[in-house]
């Protein structure tokens, strides 16, 4: 008895889960364009003040006034551009992973 | 009425001063504890009993353990389960604080704090490159020399690198600082409207309604950026490319 009210359960979850997926994927979908800005954005910012703080402090200690401090925001800025550009590789990767399992899911149900 | 940002405002509550340096208690060091401790009774009195069938309390001790567990597996590969107790604790940390934050009157989210961001951002930067220098010696400098790149450019290129490789404890810090305090502020500042405006004030209260929401799941994504981010630059540094 303990056993078929088992099976009974597990079918009862399997049936809310089936009806639980589109909700989910609709509601990631909108939460995710911000999320994505805002890092992306954070890449960016985060390379252009490292470049200016390197900057800084090296012109600060070898006294080469302002030389380094426009080489190196420069310098931070392409480092930002390559760190957006990766972060958007791995978020294009996560995204096309997700849809293979969707598909696969899908196929599995059909 | 007090501006938006009076929120994030740090208040000494037991002065201490050590040797001319200043080290009180403020708010945010008792939501510091408070955090750790509400992690722990969450831990312990989750898995008090251990049964077989998890009650539903258990049951989310356990999910949260497995979803570290499978985040820092597929992320960083076998070798890193040695560094699950980390990852873990600085996501069940972060997570805590930021919902904390979201307690109505009495929370104050003191992710929203450069200082305490920066401070874990630039503890997992050490760690990781001390992780991986242990790992793999002189050769883990080959992180920053791009395969197939012409010689001519590859002063530039390590430069370039070495830069990019400096921004993680920043970005990685400002993220969660950036998103808490976005947050914390729209909030404060709707809800302001909703008392300027009186009885039009329901409209920006159905907006603060949605934004509350909003700001829960901002709150664990964040938490799981973080720990996720961790996760990538442990893989970096013992799998280099």
């Amino acid at each position: 008895m303990k056993k078929s009210s088992l099976d009974d359960l597990s079918a009862r979850v399997a049936k809310a889960r089936k009806e639980m997926v589109p909700e989910e994927k609709r509601r990631l979908n909108e939460s995710h364009a911000y999320g994505m800005a805002m890092r992306l954005v954070a890449e960016l910012l985060s390379g252009l003040i490292v470049g200016l703080m390197i900057g800084w402090f090296l012109d600060k200690g070898l006294g080469t006034k302002p030389w380094l401090l426009i080489i190196f925001i420069f310098l931070g800025l392409a480092a930002g551009i390559v760190n957006v550009m990766r972060a958007a590789k791995q978020i294009e990767a996560a995204e096309m992973r997700k849809r293979e399992q969707a598909d696969k899911a899908e196929g599995n149900e059909g | 009425m007090e501006g938006p940002l009076a929120q994030f405002e740090i208040k000494t509550l037991i002065p201490i001063n050590v040797g001319g340096h200043d080290i009180s208690f403020t708010n945010s060091s008792l939501f510091m504890a408070i955090a750790v401790l509400g992690v722990m009774i969450f831990m312990v009195a989750g898995m008090r009993r251990g049964a077989l069938v998890p009650g539903r309390w258990q049951l989310c001790v356990e999910m949260s353990y497995e979803f570290v567990a499978n985040m820092l597996h597929d992320a960083a590969g076998r070798e890193a389960r040695k560094y699950f107790p980390f990852v873990f604790t600085l996501f069940m940390f972060i997570l805590f604080a930021n919902l904390l934050g979201m307690v109505p009157f009495f929370g104050f989210a003191f992710t929203s704090h450069i200082a305490v961001t920066f401070a874990m951002a630039a503890f997992v930067f050490v760690g990781v490159t001390l992780i991986g220098l242990a790992k793999h010696g002189f050769k883990f400098f080959k992180l920053f020399a791009p395969e197939g790149a012409p010689m001519a450019l590859m002063p530039l290129l390590i430069v370039i690198e070495i830069v990019s490789y400096l921004t993680r404890p920043i970005s990685l810090s400002v993220r969660l600082f950036a998103n808490m305090v976005a947050g914390h502020t729209m909030l404060k500042v709707f809800g302001g409207f909703v008392v300027a405006l009186g009885i039009f004030g329901i409209a920006p209260f159905a907006f603060i309604v949605a934004l509350t929401g909003l700001e829960l799941l901002v709150a664990c994504l964040q938490a799981y950026v973080f720990a996720i981010l961790t996760c990538l630059y442990l893989n970096d540094a013992l799998n280099l490319h």
